[in-house]
């Protein structure tokens, strides 16, 4: 056991190389504390995603109908984009879980998201 | 006013009595309602119970930590773990005002789970304003930090232009949907999981008395088992919302 203590002077560069390991940016070393939750938490927060955006493309048709005078048409114009960005939100939450509703571009999240399942 | 003080009465044990608001100390300043309500008392008590857990816990300095001390720790690493995974090394300077909402609807949730409390982001009105000002604040990070580039963020790439017409409207949409998404999930399920808890336990005293007892047993285990899910769903929704944060926070620091 004591032979096997690691000298002092050694102690400057693991300590750096903790640090390394501590500042690295994704590092999802070991699938983090926060994992077990996530599934669930991810679950719940899938379903939401798609009706708020059309909320909000239902919200905003409304209100630029009103202000415009132009009765139903943004209204519907704007459902249907409201639900397009649902459909979109869902789709880059579910494309990939370390880089939900992001807007990267496509190939670069990909690229990110083998090497991330490579390490593990 | 009258009948909807009246109403209130009647439906003194209704299942959505408990998310009335009321007015503790009455106050009115140029013909706004600023009263001091049961809402606010418990903002107030979260906020203190959140200062109090967090002094008392890293007061004694131990460097074995004790029940209390590893709690506080084991708070502060789970939020510094959480943007170290999501953010990155630039999300440090944002601990302070994640930590602090974390904590502030982690301890709303939990407290709302004492009887005869108030959980006040059961109303959309709180989870609301606090979405907006995670909304707010991002979009600000993100204009600070890359300019008026960052409105590229709106201009997905590989898409041939006659597509950005339909492109850019649905990713603006997408973007406005973050408060409201951010919102709705945290009220929504805080209301689910009182309201579900106060309907069964609303038939623990009729199924009682039409059974001689036995049968009120069963919805106070089902009352039982939805206390520990909401316990889960308390913690968890306050990890949502920090999460997601960090998510939106990393799409504005690190604009491609």
């Amino acid at each position: 056991m004591t032979d096997r203590k690691p000298p002092l002077d050694d102690f400057d560069a693991r300590l750096r190389a903790a640090r390394e390991r501590q500042n690295q940016p994704h590092g999802k070393d070991g699938d983090g504390p926060a994992n077990p939750q996530s599934g669930l938490g991810f679950a719940m927060r899938i379903g939401v995603e798609m009706v708020s955006a059309l909320v909000v493309g239902v919200g905003i048709g409304w209100l630029l109908d009103r202000w415009l005078g132009t009765a139903p048409w943004l209204l519907v114009v704007f459902l249907f984009l409201g639900m397009a960005a649902g459909v979109m939100n869902v789709f880059r939450a579910t494309s990939g879980l370390g880089s939900q509703v992001g807007y990267r571009p496509y190939d670069g999240e990909n690229a990110d998201r083998d090497s991330g399942r490579e390490r593990d | 006013m009258a009948t909807n003080a009246e109403s209130g009465a009647a439906a003194a044990h209704g299942p959505l009595y408990q998310f009335e608001i009321q007015r503790i100390v009455p106050i009115e300043i140029g013909g706004l309602d600023v009263s001091f309500t049961n809402s606010a008392l418990f903002m107030v008590l979260a906020f203190v119970v959140v200062t109090l857990f967090l002094t008392t816990g890293v007061k004694s300095r131990a460097l074995v930590p004790g029940r209390l001390q590893s709690m506080a720790e084991l708070s502060y690493e789970f939020i510094a773990n959480m943007i170290r995974d999501n953010v990155g090394n630039e999300g440090r300077k944002f601990f302070p005002i994640i930590f602090t909402l974390f904590m502030f609807i982690l301890f709303g949730n939990l407290l709302g789970l004492i009887p005869y409390s108030f959980t006040f982001t059961s109303h959309i009105i709180v989870t609301g304003a606090m979405a907006l000002a995670v909304f707010f604040f991002v979009t600000m990070v993100g204009l600070m930090r890359h300019g008026l580039h960052f409105f590229s963020f709106f201009v997905p790439s590989g898409v041939p232009s006659v597509m950005l017409v339909l492109m850019v409207p649905i990713e603006i949409l997408s973007y406005l949907s973050r408060p409201v998404s951010l919102s709705i999930r945290l009220f929504a399920n805080m209301m689910a999981g009182h309201t579900m808890l106060k309907v069964f336990a609303g038939f623990v005293v009729p199924l009682g008395a039409a059974t001689f007892g036995v049968g009120g047993l069963l919805p106070i285990a089902m009352d039982i088992a939805l206390i520990a899910f909401e316990l889960l769903v308390a913690f968890l929704q306050a990890y949502v919302f920090t999460v997601l944060t960090c998510l939106y926070l990393n799409d504005a620091i690190h604009l491609h």
